[in-house]
């Protein structure tokens, strides 16, 4: 996988991450003003992949394994937030942390499996973990098989903000977001986060030099797969309903879509890529363009093309002109 | 002298890879504060020898002590923590890391930075006095903020010697220091060697017998997965079968 996940890996120069400070605080201000001009549900759809495929590019832009059963933890988060809010009663922000313990849970058991693997078999693991777990989602009874849990109260956040107010659940999602994401940020730059990147650039020699790589492996599975959970706890949430096709492995394969088209290994690549996959998949489904068909020869343009995605080769671009 | 004290031993080492035996039965005994070299023509079994020792390969067979505890089935990462590091034949740096972040790597482990996802890294600024210190004893000071992909060979492996050299192990292997190194580059790093060995031990595999010549204390000669001798280099260069295992291969 190391020619996949290499790609943007490179150092920048400082001026780079100074302007890559003052576009996110410009981003986070359109997105305060955003839900005042455009459809907030569709906002918030994005937000929430957005937020998925960054916890995705954790793992396989930071420490270079690419996980195809993601979608196991999205979706499982999903039915954990929606049964724990719905059956049981509880608040939204109990029944949010309910599933991120649980995508944890589950991450620590797929993690713990596939990382004795490298490559395309850790990929294949993750894979063959995932549809199991979407077998168990088929059968159990909690998930109600084909018809999911649907209805989701969005409930009383802390018990007082009622989020069936559009608003008020748009700005819930977006502190969410903006919270998960600078917990990325921090894990990426982080002194554990040095040693994930020292493990993808060189594994024998971090093993050499005393570090158990496959526990700092673990650790980064569990915390991608727990934010993958935060999001689709969230989107539950969000569209009041968790289904099969949240953890279907299309929905693994959707993930890396994202980050590719973004661009992996880099903070923001994962946001552009899911707004411009969800923004497709709305528009087109109106049309009646076949949204796969299209989908499909992007990503094959994207990877003839411009292999760093579309943040990785402006990123690529700006620190050879800085130079 | 061998045996005297011994800070490393393998008795009977064997590894077969699917039927063939790339070493057989050897016995090994590196004595503390030396400095020893494994050399023997190509496919003699070096590497794997190397390898064994720092439990990157599993034996098939035999024993591996280390300061008399038995390290056999131990891990590569824990023989690590116990003092017994070692270097890669390829130049083992972490390349898109600067030269200053490739030693940060090593320290931060036994500062106790390793695991704080929490913080900042902005931490790890408290390392960077000891890691200028040892980048300045292989004279990479003036890289300090360069790609380690962008120096040049024979200063990536400088920069290999430093990182290792921020564990401060007891055992320092060398799997081919010089290899591919120009003529100043291997007075250096021979140069380098002999300091670092004052107070620690060193393996090394080597090519270049000059070097060997002039570095080591005792020298184990294989042949085809065998120990065809051992000694001084005056002993095993006057051997006969060593002659012979390098005649037309190289000078000996």
């Amino acid at each position: 996988m190391a020619g996949v996940t290499d790609t943007a890996a490179e150092s920048r120069p400082p001026g780079l991450a100074r302007l890559g400070f003052w576009m996110a605080l410009v981003a986070l201000a359109l997105l305060v003003v955003a839900p005042f001009a455009i459809y907030p549900v569709f906002l918030m759809k994005i937000l929430c992949f957005a937020l998925f495929a960054c916890a995705f590019n954790l793992l396989v832009g930071y420490v270079g394994l690419l996980s195809f059963g993601h979608a196991a933890f999205f979706g499982g988060a999903a039915y954990f937030t929606a049964h724990s809010v719905k059956v049981w009663g509880l608040t939204p922000e109990i029944g949010l942390l309910i599933g991120v313990a649980g995508a944890a849970g589950l991450g620590l058991v797929v993690g713990f499996l596939a990382i004795r693997r490298q490559g395309i078999y850790f990929s294949m693991i993750t894979l063959a973990l995932s549809q199991m777990f979407f077998f168990v989602c088929l059968q159990a009874p909690f998930t109600h098989g084909e018809d999911g849990i649907q209805g989701v109260p969005r409930g009383r956040l802390f018990g007082i903000v009622s989020l069936d107010d559009p608003l008020a659940m748009y700005f819930t999602v977006l502190v969410i977001f903006v919270a998960g994401v600078l917990a990325i940020w921090r894990i990426v730059n982080s002194p554990f986060g040095n040693i994930l990147k020292a493990i993808r650039e060189n594994e024998p020699r971090a093993i050499s030099l005393g570090y158990r790589v496959d526990r700092y492996k673990l650790g980064a599975f569990v915390m991608s797969a727990a934010l993958a959970g935060l999001a689709g706890g969230t989107k539950a949430l969000v569209f009041q309903l968790a289904t099969l096709t949240d953890v279907q492995w299309q929905m693994s394969g959707e993930v890396i879509l994202m980050t590719l088209l973004g661009g992996i290994g880099t903070m923001a690549g994962p946001v552009v890529g899911a707004a411009l996959v969800v923004t497709l998949q709305n528009y087109l489904s109106a049309v009646g363009i076949p949204v796969n068909v299209l989908i499909g020869a992007i990503f094959i343009v994207c990877v003839l093309l411009f292999r760093r995605g579309i943040v990785g080769e402006a990123v690529h671009l700006l620190s050879r002109r800085a130079r | 002298m061998t045996t005297a004290n011994p800070i490393l031993t393998a008795t009977g080492l064997t590894k077969e890879f699917r039927g063939f035996v790339a070493v057989k039965n050897v016995n090994l005994s590196i004595a503390e504060g030396s400095i020893h070299a494994l050399i023997g023509p190509n496919g003699a079994g070096k590497t794997t020898v190397f390898n064994l020792l720092t439990k990157f390969l599993e034996p098939s067979s035999g024993r591996i002590h280390y300061r008399g505890q038995d390290i056999t089935r131990t891990r590569p990462a824990e023989v690590a923590r116990l003092g017994l590091v070692r270097s890669f034949q390829i130049s083992a740096v972490f390349p898109h890391l600067t030269v200053l972040d490739n030693v940060r790597v090593a320290l931060q482990r036994p500062m106790g930075l390793a695991t704080q996802f929490w913080r900042s890294a902005r931490v790890l600024d408290t390392l960077d006095d000891r890691a200028e210190e040892l980048l300045e004893a292989v004279n990479l000071k003036s890289f300090l903020h360069v790609p380690a992909a962008e120096i040049s060979y024979g200063r990536k492996r400088a920069l290999e010697i430093a990182t290792t050299l921020a564990l401060d192990p007891a055992l320092l292997l060398l799997d081919e220091p010089m290899a591919g190194m120009g003529h100043e580059d291997i007075d250096r790093i021979a140069a380098l060697i002999r300091r670092i060995a004052r107070n620690r031990t060193v393996v090394m595999v080597e090519h270049n017998l000059s070097v060997v010549a002039d570095l080591c204390d005792r020298v184990t000669v294989l042949q085809r997965g065998e120990v065809l001798a051992e000694g001084s280099y005056a002993e095993v260069s006057g051997d006969p079968r060593v002659r012979e295992a390098y005649m037309g291969t190289e000078h000996a």
